[in-house]
């Protein structure tokens, strides 16, 4: 505040004292920092989830590191992360300048296009489940040939229906960030561009894409991010299979852990998804530019 | 939790504040009004296409019974829609797994949105080493994949003898709600004029009279935001439920319909309705408060 206000500066500087965080920090200490803590621990040790845990140097890294299997998650995790992306931030993107226009029909459309929004991965995984079923699913039903497909069960098309359904679910969320972004565009350069004859391609080229700047790289570090936390929708779509062909890493974590019963070559996996996470977060704020973690802590 | 998990991991801050998504702007791209924008309207229609064909698949699919489902076209809808599907769910506790998941909801919210807010004004309005700490703390936890502690949480839950309670889940999802809800809400009361809580202050207010009289009903339309938010994850959260609870007991809905789809396996109409049943509620709500869930689910990411 100004630092000639008449208030007395005892006052003035009297912020609230930080017990008020306390509350919010014990809760995220014992739940998030402490596990984040107790993963590293864990992956040192062998613990079948159920007896004693015991201490094993790096017993459950050798193991992790050397199995074929998490080279392949790895693989499948980087193939999906990819691919979602090249899907879903164009398709976005459109959808998002799309739905921004005023018009009637584009706002009623709209209205359908959030229900995916709706439902859980679950859900979502069940009914897709239901519907790529060659017998009884799409396919038959519009009869069109190339539609009848055992969509899950080969491994070369499994993934990229994964893909798609993670699309399916996702792009909603994401053409509403980009619906909000180009809403804040100001119309004013629109109409400056249009008094120019600039045709419609060349207003978004050279004004949608570069103002929604901010926008593009939220959207996309949430969908890389986000990307390692696909679990549930591939766990009841997939369960990973056929084979290992969409076993990405949280899965084989999962399976590695819960049902392999090896803890600490799953705790192993948690800390190399973790790292990765982050690594990604880090990076993709870097190529943002620059950091906008300044201007949102000033004052903090 | 973030079920999508998925979409919890935010680590990107938003900018500003939600802009209501929906909120009408008739005149932004007035150029399309003069000319119709062919292309785009035909890939809109196309992706149209896209969304509805599984939802109405599921739709027409839950109201058949089974021989139809196996003698029918299964993209037509059914010549004796029946409700029986419904009725077979219903009478499979799903109630029970609903109330849980509004207990599991509720619980975990409310205690999320509590703390959140307390620690929001805390960082917006306190000074000094501690508080930067607790919001660098925060900051880190929206950039690290959380999912991959569950190896730990499990060991905690079960040392704690909270397996298999609602407990279980409600813990851990607090603690995972806190970075959102913290950044979101401190970003909104920051917008808050200093001078409101300076003459306040003056008035002998302590902070936390000044909590909740003064900085609670500025920033109201971020509570209710970030509380749809974390209800919606919660209420879809799969991981939690899968690794800390085991029987019917404890069951919450989107654990129901996988079971459901063991139980009932080849009865693919009556799994069908359970997911129609199961979104239901969701459905209800985006119906009678649409824009409050839109903004909901996208909590300050919009710029």
């Amino acid at each position: 505040m100004a630092a000639n206000s008449s208030v007395p500066r005892a006052v003035r500087d009297a912020g609230p004292s930080g017990w008020l965080a306390v509350p919010a920090l014990v809760f995220f200490l014992v739940f998030a920092v402490v596990p984040l803590a107790g993963v590293v621990f864990l992956s040192f040790t062998s613990w079948d989830g159920l007896r004693e845990i015991r201490l094993d140097g790096l017993g459950s890294w050798a193991t992790v590191l050397t199995d074929p299997v998490t080279g392949n998650a790895l693989l499948v995790t980087a193939k999906i992360m990819f691919f979602s992306f090249m899907v879903q931030a164009p398709v976005s993107l459109l959808l998002g300048v799309f739905t921004a226009g005023g018009q009637k029909y584009r706002a009623a459309l709209a209205v359908l296009y959030f229900l995916p929004l709706l439902l859980s991965s679950a859900a979502v995984a069940i009914a897709f489940k239901a519907l790529l079923d060659p017998n009884f699913g799409l396919g038959p039903g519009l009869q069109v040939p190339i539609l009848i497909q055992d969509w899950l069960g080969n491994s070369d098309l499994v993934l990229f229906v994964v893909v798609f359904v993670i699309a399916w679910q996702f792009v909603p969320f994401h053409t509403l960030i980009y619906q909000g972004g180009v809403r804040q565009i100001p119309t004013s350069l629109y109409e400056a561009a249009e008094i120019d004859g600039a045709g419609r391609v060349r207003q978004f080229l050279n004004i949608t894409l570069p103002q929604l700047k901010y926008t593009i790289i939220t959207s996309s570090t949430l969908m890389v991010v986000g990307s390692l936390a696909y679990f549930d929708l591939i766990f009841v779509l997939t369960g990973g299979g056929p084979g290992y062909s969409t076993r990405l890493l949280p899965l084989h974590m999962y399976l590695t852990g819960f049902k392999a019963n090896d803890m600490g070559a799953a705790s192993a996996l948690g800390v190399i998804l973790i790292v990765i996470g982050l690594g990604l977060a880090l990076l993709l704020q870097r190529l943002g530019g620059k950091n906008r973690n300044a201007s949102q802590l000033e004052g903090a | 939790m973030a079920s999508t998990t998925s979409t919890t991991q935010l680590p990107v801050p938003p900018a500003a504040p939600v802009r209501t998504a929906a909120a009408p702007r008739p005149d932004v791209r007035r150029a399309s009004r003069f000319r119709p924008n062919l292309l785009g309207g035909l890939g809109g229609w196309l992706w149209l296409g896209v969304i509805i064909l599984p939802i109405y698949y599921v739709v027409i699919t839950s109201l058949k019974n089974q021989a139809g489902f196996f003698a029918s076209n299964p993209m037509l809808p059914p010549a004796e829609p029946t409700l029986d599907n419904y009725k077979l769910v219903l009478e499979n506790d799903f109630v029970r797994y609903f109330t849980n998941s509004v207990v599991v909801t509720l619980g975990t919210v409310i205690p999320a949105l509590f703390v959140s807010f307390m620690a929001a004004y805390a960082i917006v309005r306190g000074k000094g080493r501690f508080v930067n700490w607790t919001n660098n703390l925060f900051l880190l936890g929206l950039a690290i994949p959380l999912h991959a502690t569950i190896i730990p949480i499990y060991w905690m839950i079960t040392r704690a003898h909270l397996y298999d309670t609602l407990l279980a889940l409600i813990l851990p999802s607090i603690a995972f709600a806190i970075p959102v809800s913290v950044l979101i809400l401190s970003n909104f009361m920051r917008d808050v004029p200093n001078e409101l809580f300076e003459s306040m202050r003056l008035d002998g207010c302590s902070d936390w009279a000044m909590l909740w009289r003064l900085a609670l009903p500025m920033t109201k339309p971020a509570v209710i935001t970030v509380g749809i938010y974390n209800a919606l994850h919660v209420w879809n959260g799969f991981l939690f439920p899968l690794i800390l609870t085991q029987s019917p007991g404890t069951r919450v809905l989107p654990l129901s319909l996988w079971t459901f789809q063991g139980e009932f396996s080849v009865n693919i109409p009556a799994v069908l309705a359970s997911v129609v049943l199961a979104t239901l509620p969701l459905l209800v709500l985006y119906v009678v408060a649409r824009r409050q869930l839109i903004s909901g689910l996208t909590a300050g990411f919009s710029k």
